[in-house]
C-alpha cells in the first residue's frame, strides 16, 4: 500500500446553527462568526485510513476543498495521524455544485497520484447530498461503493467491504485502486493526545489554486455546475405551541381529536 | 415533434420493487399531465419483465427493460453502463431515482458520466415557467431548502426521498413494453457480489413512517418503553429514540434521529420524555404536527411543538391509549 488519500470537509459546527442566516439579496447562506468542524463521517474516513496505516504502513494524505480560514480543522485532523494535508483554495471554486466540487478534487487527487484508495465520508451535515464520492470516483475512472459499515484487509488475502442496503447488508471484494465511503457503523474514529494536537499546531498545510489544477471556468465554480440554485429558504416552521391542560383524560381527549384533523385515526 | 419523456429508475432486488419507484411514478404522471410529456420506466435485472404489468398500472406509459445475467444483482458499473446508454439513445428530459441506497450510489455516478446535474433527496418537484424542472432540496439537516434547477443539461436528474410522493395505481392502464438488448460489451467491472444477508427490519422504517413516537431519557427504562411501543402500534407509526435510550440499549442505534442518526418528516411526531436539544431537533423539525410531553415546563421541545403537553408520560398516556383504542374500536363493527 502506497498512499491513502482522505477527502474532508470543514463544515458550520451544527452546535451554532441556530445563529444561521441567509443574506437575502444574494440568497446565500451568511456563515460568519460560525466555527467551522470536521464534517463527522469524514472520521470515519480518516480513522479507516489509518487503521491500514498502522497494519501495512502507508501515506495517509488528507485533501480539502475550503477556504484557508479552516486549516485548524485540518490540523485537528493531523493530530489524529494523517502524514501530509492539502486545501484547495480559490475563488474561482466557490459556487461549485456536486459536480464541480468532484472535478476540482478529482484533478488534485490526479496530481497526488500514484494513490490506492480514495476515502470519504458517506455524506456531509451541511449540504449532504452524499453526492461527491460516486461522482470523484466516476471522474477518475475507478470503482467505488457507498454506504461501507465495515472494512476488513489482511494481505495478502482481499479486500471485503461490507455495504448497508434496504434491507441488510451486501459483502463484496474489491481491488485496489478504489473509493469508498464510510457510514458511523465502520469504525471508532481515534482521540489525539494533548502532545499530538500540539504538535500539529505548527504542521504546514499546501494551499493549491487554480493556477495549479488549471482546470478551465467552464468546469469550476457557478459556470461549471449544471445546477443552478434558484432559491434558498430558511424553513423555520411557525409553530403553534398550543399548550393542552386538564385532567390526563381531558387531555387524551383533545390530544386524540388533533390526530383525528390529521387523518390518522 | 416527439413528446419529451419523465424516466423513472425502477429498483428492484431479488424480483421485488421498491416502493419508491411506484411512488415517482404517481409524481412523473402530474408532472407529465402538465406538460404533455411522455411516462417511461426502466428497469434491470435477469429476469423482470413480469414485473411491468405493475408498472403500468401505476402509470408508465412505457417501460424499457433491460435484461441481462449480469444485471440480476445490483452493481455500480454496469448498471451505470446500461443506463448511460439508454440515456444517450432516447434523450430523457428528466429522470428520477428513489432516494434509497440503491439510488445514491447510483445516480451521481451516472450524472458524472453524463455531465448534466443531479439534485439529492428531494422532497417536491414542480415545473417553472420556462418548462424546467423545478427541485425542493432540504440541507442542514432539514433547517433551509434549496429549490435547484439544471436548465441547461439533460436529463435533469434528481433523488427523491422514498414516502413524499403519492402512488397513483389503476387496473386496466395500458403501456407500450420495450426490450432494450444488452450487449456483450457490458461493462462488468468493479467489485464483486459475495454474499446478500437480507435483513427485514424489526420495526417500520422510520423514515417512511406517518407517524413517529420519540422516546427520550425521561422514559427510565424498557418499562416506560413499551407504553411507546403500543402506541405507535395503534397509530400504525415506528418508534424513534434520542442518544440516550440507545445508549442504554432500551432502542436500537437505526431508531436514533438527529444530527448522527436519521432525518425523518412523518406527518405526526409524538416526543415523550425529550428535553429538544438541537442534535435531536434537526432531525425532526420537517415534521408536519409536533406534539411534545414534558414533565418540565420550560422544556426547549415546547419551543418547536405545536401542541405542548406538560405532565409525567407515565400519567398521560395510558388515557391516551384508551381513548384511542375506543376510537378505533368504534370504526371497525366485530
Ligand atoms: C442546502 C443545499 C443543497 C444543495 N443541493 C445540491 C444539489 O441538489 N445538487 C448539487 O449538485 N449540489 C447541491 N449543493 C451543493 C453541494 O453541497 C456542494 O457542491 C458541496 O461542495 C459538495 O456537496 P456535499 O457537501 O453535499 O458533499 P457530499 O456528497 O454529501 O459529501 C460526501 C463526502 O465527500 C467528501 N467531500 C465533499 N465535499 C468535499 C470538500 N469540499 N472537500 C473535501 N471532501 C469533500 C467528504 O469525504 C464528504 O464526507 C447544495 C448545497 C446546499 C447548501
Ligand atoms: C456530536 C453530538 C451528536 C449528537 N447526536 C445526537 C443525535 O443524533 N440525536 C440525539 O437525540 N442526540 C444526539 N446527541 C445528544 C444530544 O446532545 C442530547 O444529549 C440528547 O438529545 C438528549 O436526549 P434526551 O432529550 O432524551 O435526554 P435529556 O436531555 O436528559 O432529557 C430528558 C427529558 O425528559 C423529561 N422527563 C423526565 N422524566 C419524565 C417523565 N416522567 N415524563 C415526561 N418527561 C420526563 C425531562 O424533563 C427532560 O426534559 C448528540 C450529542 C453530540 C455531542
Amino acid at each position: 500500500m502506497e498512499k491513502i488519500i482522505v477527502c474532508i470537509k470543514p463544515v458550520p459546527d451544527p452546535l451554532a446553527w441556530d445563529r444561521l442566516a441567509m443574506d437575502p439579496v444574494t440568497k446565500t447562506l451568511i456563515r460568519e462568526g460560525i466555527p467551522s468542524v470536521i464534517n463527522p463521517l469524514d472520521k470515519q474516513a480518516l480513522e479507516a485510513a489509518l487503521e491500514i496505516k498502522d497494519a501495512c504502513g502507508a501515506e495517509v494524505v488528507l485533501l480539502a476543498m475550503a477556504p484557508v480560514s479552516t486549516r485548524p480543522v485540518l490540523r485537528q485532523a493531523l493530530a489524529m495521524g494523517a502524514d501530509r494535508a492539502v486545501l484547495l483554495s480559490d475563488h474561482w471554486f466557490a459556487g461549485s455544485d456536486t459536480l464541480a466540487t468532484s472535478r476540482i478534487l478529482a484533478t488534485a487527487i490526479e496530481r497526488l497520484a500514484p494513490f490506492d484508495l480514495i476515502c470519504c465520508g458517506n455524506f456531509t451535515l451541511d449540504g449532504s447530498t452524499a453526492q461527491v464520492p460516486s461522482q470523484v470516483a466516476e471522474l477518475l475512472g475507478i470503482p467505488n461503493i457507498m454506504h461501507v459499515s465495515a472494512m476488513e484487509f489482511r494481505p495478502p488475502g482481499p479486500l471485503l467491504v461490507t455495504q448497508k442496503i434496504e434491507p441488510g447488508l451486501v459483502i463484496l471484494e474489491a481491488e485496489f485502486p478504489l473509493l469508498l465511503s464510510f457510514t458511523k457503523e465502520a469504525n471508532k474514529p481515534r482521540y489525539s493526545s494533548f502532545l499530538e494536537i500540539l504538535a500539529a499546531e505548527t504542521r504546514e498545510i499546501a494551499v493549491w489554486t487554480n493556477a495549479y489544477l488549471q482546470l478551465g471556468a467552464g468546469l469550476i465554480g457557478l459556470g461549471g455546475s449544471p445546477t443552478q440554485m434558484a432559491d434558498l429558504l430558511i424553513r423555520r416552521k411557525v409553530r403553534q405551541g398550543l399548550r393542552l391542560e386538564g385532567s390526563p383524560e381531558e387531555i387524551a381527549r383533545l390530544l386524540a381529536d388533533k390526530i383525528s384533523q390529521l387523518g390518522i385515526v | 415533434m416527439e413528446k419529451s419523456q419523465i424516466w423513472v429508475f425502477m429498483e428492484q432486488r431479488g424480483g421485488v420493487l421498491h416502493e419508491v419507484g411506484l411512488e415517482l411514478l404517481g409524481k412523473a404522471r402530474d408532472l407529465a399531465e402538465v406538460s404533455g410529456s411522455a411516462v417511461a420506466a426502466i428497469i434491470l435485472g435477469a429476469e423482470v419483465a413480469p414485473l411491468t404489468d405493475r408498472i403500468i398500472n401505476h402509470g408508465a406509459d412505457l417501460v424499457l427493460v433491460a435484461e441481462h445475467p449480469a444485471l440480476e444483482t445490483y452493481r455500480l458499473l454496469p448498471y451505470t453502463d446500461v443506463l448511460t446508454r439508454a440515456c444517450r439513445e432516447h434523450h430523457p428530459s428528466v429522470l428520477l431515482f428513489g432516494a434509497t441506497r440503491m439510488g445514491v450510489e447510483l445516480a451521481p455516478r451516472l450524472a458524472a458520466r453524463l455531465k448534466t446535474g443531479l439534485s439529492a433527496h428531494c422532497i417536491d418537484l414542480q415545473w417553472d415557467a420556462n418548462g424546467n424542472l423545478l427541485q425542493m432540496v432540504p440541507g442542514w439537516g432539514g433547517g433551509v431548502v434549496a429549490t435547484i434547477r439544471c436548465p441547461e443539461h439533460r436529463p435533469q436528474m434528481a433523488t427523491v426521498m422514498p414516502g413524499v410522493m403519492q402512488k397513483c395505481e389503476s387496473s386496466g392502464r395500458s403501456g407500450r413494453v420495450i426490450t432494450w438488448t444488452v450487449g456483450d460489451d457490458l461493462d462488468v467491472s468493479g467489485p464483486k457480489v459475495l454474499e446478500i444477508c437480507r435483513e427485514e427490519p424489526k420495526t417500520r422504517a422510520l423514515e417512511t413512517a406517518e407517524v413517529v413516537i420519540a422516546g427520550g431519557w425521561g422514559i427510565g427504562g424498557p418499562e416506560g418503553w413499551k407504553l411507546l411501543e403500543e402506541l405507535a402500534g395503534l397509530l400504525g407509526g415506528a418508534v424513534g429514540a434520542t442518544r440516550p435510550p440507545v445508549d442504554e440499549g432500551w432502542a436500537s442505534e437505526e431508531q436514533m434521529i438527529g444530527q448522527s442518526g436519521k432525518t425523518i418528516r412523518p406527518r405526526l411526531y409524538i416526543g415523550v420524555g425529550i428535553s429538544g436539544m438541537s442534535h435531536h431537533v434537526v432531525g425532526m423539525d420537517g415534521s408536519e404536527l409536533v406534539v411534545a410531553i414534558n414533565s418540565d415546563p420550560k422544556a426547549p421541545l415546547f419551543e418547536v411543538a405545536d401542541i405542548c403537553i406538560t405532565g409525567d408520560f407515565r400519567e398521560i398516556l395510558p388515557p391516551l391509549l384508551e381513548e384511542l383504542r375506543r376510537r378505533l374500536g368504534a370504526k371497525q363493527p366485530h
